[in-house]
């Protein structure tokens, strides 16, 4: 098992400890996988796995209770799709334009932005996608209200920005030298060179800035509930939304028997949206490695 | 004997250093000229400047004037056109993570050309000129990472004639190859130069005695002695050139 057998009783310790905080992660992550698996399993028992995921009607405190998430998993399909598409054009070209065209000084600039952006707490992004775009979207579109599945979007694009950025631009920035030579020397532009050569040769890094940007929205919370009207309907540009992480969020506080039963199966339903991308994430990381 | 190149009283400085002092020199078309020199000498430098490849460094400032055909590159000439026509291979390999046949493509797909047959027919026939044909053409649609240094570095020609240059440069380009794949390029080039015109930056003597017609030997910056391969090596003008092919330093 070590190289490097332990010998001495300080060693053998050391060790010890290392290895305990490393099973440590592990630990959490049965644990979680194992109190969400026992929490939400029984209310889809209840409710019946089909209508619980595809049912169209959420009214958990009716007095005929209806547990249909399927309004919460498009809304945060959708919002999480409109997002990375938002995202990825702009974030890429940023990537691109810092690691290729911008000069030193500019990039290192634009990179601090860039990592601040990415530090800003989500309830300051909600704070001011609440202060601005909703009532900016409601007049542009003339709208009664702003908080809808759009503001979330926009909300969420700038959020998943920093991410797609910086992963972008370590992968562009990892292109050898010599592919971009040899790309200028056969007569072709260096704006050429960059989108046949560079972006190619940077594809896969590309790829998981794009599947990370995915994790980081669909697991957004707070900021979406704030721009998003957080009404349970079934999801439409303009309407107000709910998301699959905010339907836990705002009912849990209240709620008891079976519908606090069924928001453990909502997280449920996230935690394993989550490990899928997680594990294409993953994929996409070996395939670079074996390349 | 027509002049495809001249350097006319080049100067190149990197900063303050400055690398080429002053080098006057004539390539003919139709020969496989060869810069021999100690590292640092300048060789490679003057090579770049061939086809503008300096003009990626930032430091770099250039004086004095080279021509193609007797147009002069550095003032009536887009670097884009001129490395179109002045192709060069590097020291090492570097074909692009792409497969045998989009490597070989690349080049002519940026200067325009769509044409599924059009593109069939200069991939073959660049690969049958680089002498890859017969061990790559059940394999053009594999990644040309998979193949060996030196049919990387055939590739790396191939990809370069595609083009249809008027010149290729090729810059130390056996030095990491082993002595058989060495050969094959070697046998390459005096293949290719019935057709282009070759500079080569060389470490390796028999190398430059073997191949080239022409040889000329830099130092520090300046060009020491230019002359006829045969002339050059046996019977140098230059105390400085006999000293260095004979091996007394560099």
């Amino acid at each position: 098992m070590n190289v490097k057998k332990a010998k001495n009783p300080a060693e053998k310790a050391m060790s010890l400890i290392f290895f305990i905080c490393g099973m440590l992660s592990v630990a959490f992550v049965l644990f979680i996988t194992l109190f969400l698996v026992v929490s939400g399993v029984p209310a889809i028992g209840t409710i019946g796995i089909f209508k619980f995921l595809f049912g169209t009607v959420w009214a958990s405190t009716a007095a005929d209770p209806k547990f249909g998430i399927l309004p919460f998993i498009l809304t945060s399909v959708y919002g999480t799709f409109g997002a990375v598409l938002l995202a990825v054009p702009v974030g890429l070209l940023c990537a691109i334009y810092l690691s290729k065209f911008a000069g030193s000084r500019l990039a290192e600039l634009i990179r601090s932005a860039v990592e601040l952006l990415a530090g800003i707490p989500s309830v300051v992004y909600g704070l001011v996608g609440m202060i601005l775009i909703v009532p900016a979207v409601r007049t542009i579109f003339h709208l009664p209200d702003g908080a809808n599945l759009f503001s979330a979007i926009i909300v969420l694009s700038v959020m998943v920005l920093p991410n797609v950025i910086s992963v972008s631009e370590t992968s562009l920035l990892a292109v050898p030298r010599e592919y971009e030579e040899a790309s200028l020397a056969l007569g072709a532009t260096y704006t050429e060179t960059v989108f046949k050569v560079s972006v190619p040769a940077a594809k896969s890094g590309i790829a998981s800035a794009v599947v990370l940007g995915v994790g980081r929205a669909i697991g957004e919370a707070m900021a979406v509930m704030m721009v998003s009207g957080n009404v349970a309907n079934m999801p439409g540009l303009f309407k107000s939304v709910r998301f699959l992480t905010t339907a836990v969020a705002s009912e849990m506080s209240y709620s008891s028997g079976l519908q606090r039963q069924a928001l453990f199966s909502i997280a449920l339903v996230l935690f394993i949206f989550i490990m899928i991308i997680t594990l294409l994430l993953n994929f996409v990381f070996k395939k670079e490695k074996n390349k | 004997m027509a002049t495809i190149i001249q350097s006319e009283n080049l100067n190149l400085w990197y900063g303050d250093h400055q690398a080429l002092k002053d080098i006057n020199l004539s390539i003919e078309e139709h020969q496989i000229t060869a810069l021999i020199g100690p590292s640092g000498c300048g060789k490679s430098t003057f090579m770049k400047t061939l086809n503008r490849m300096n003009d990626l460094v930032k430091s770099c400032r250039i004086e004095g004037k080279v021509t193609l055909n007797g147009v002069d590159i550095y003032k009536d000439m887009d670097a884009n056109i001129l490395r179109k026509r002045v192709g060069m291979v590097f020291q090492k390999a570097n074909p692009f993570p792409m497969s045998i046949y989009d490597n070989v493509a690349y080049g002519p797909r940026i200067h325009g050309i769509r044409s599924h047959a059009k593109l069939d027919e200069i991939v073959e026939r660049s690969l049958q000129q680089a002498a890859l044909w017969d061990e790559c053409k059940d394999r053009l649609k594999t990644s040309a990472l998979g193949m060996s240094g030196g049919q990387q570095q055939r590739l790396c020609i191939a990809r370069a004639l595609a083009v249809e240059p008027e010149v290729l440069l090729m810059d130390e380009s056996t030095s990491a190859l082993d002595p058989i794949s060495t050969a094959k390029i070697e046998d390459l080039c005096l293949e290719l130069k019935k057709k282009y015109t070759i500079v080569m930056v060389t470490h390796n003597m028999q190398q430059a005695n073997r191949i080239s017609d022409v040889t000329a030997f830099f130092l520090l910056g300046e060009l020491i002695e230019a002359g006829e391969t045969k002339q050059i090596f046996l019977n140098p003008t230059n105390k400085k050139t006999e000293e260095y092919i004979t091996g007394r330093f560099g």
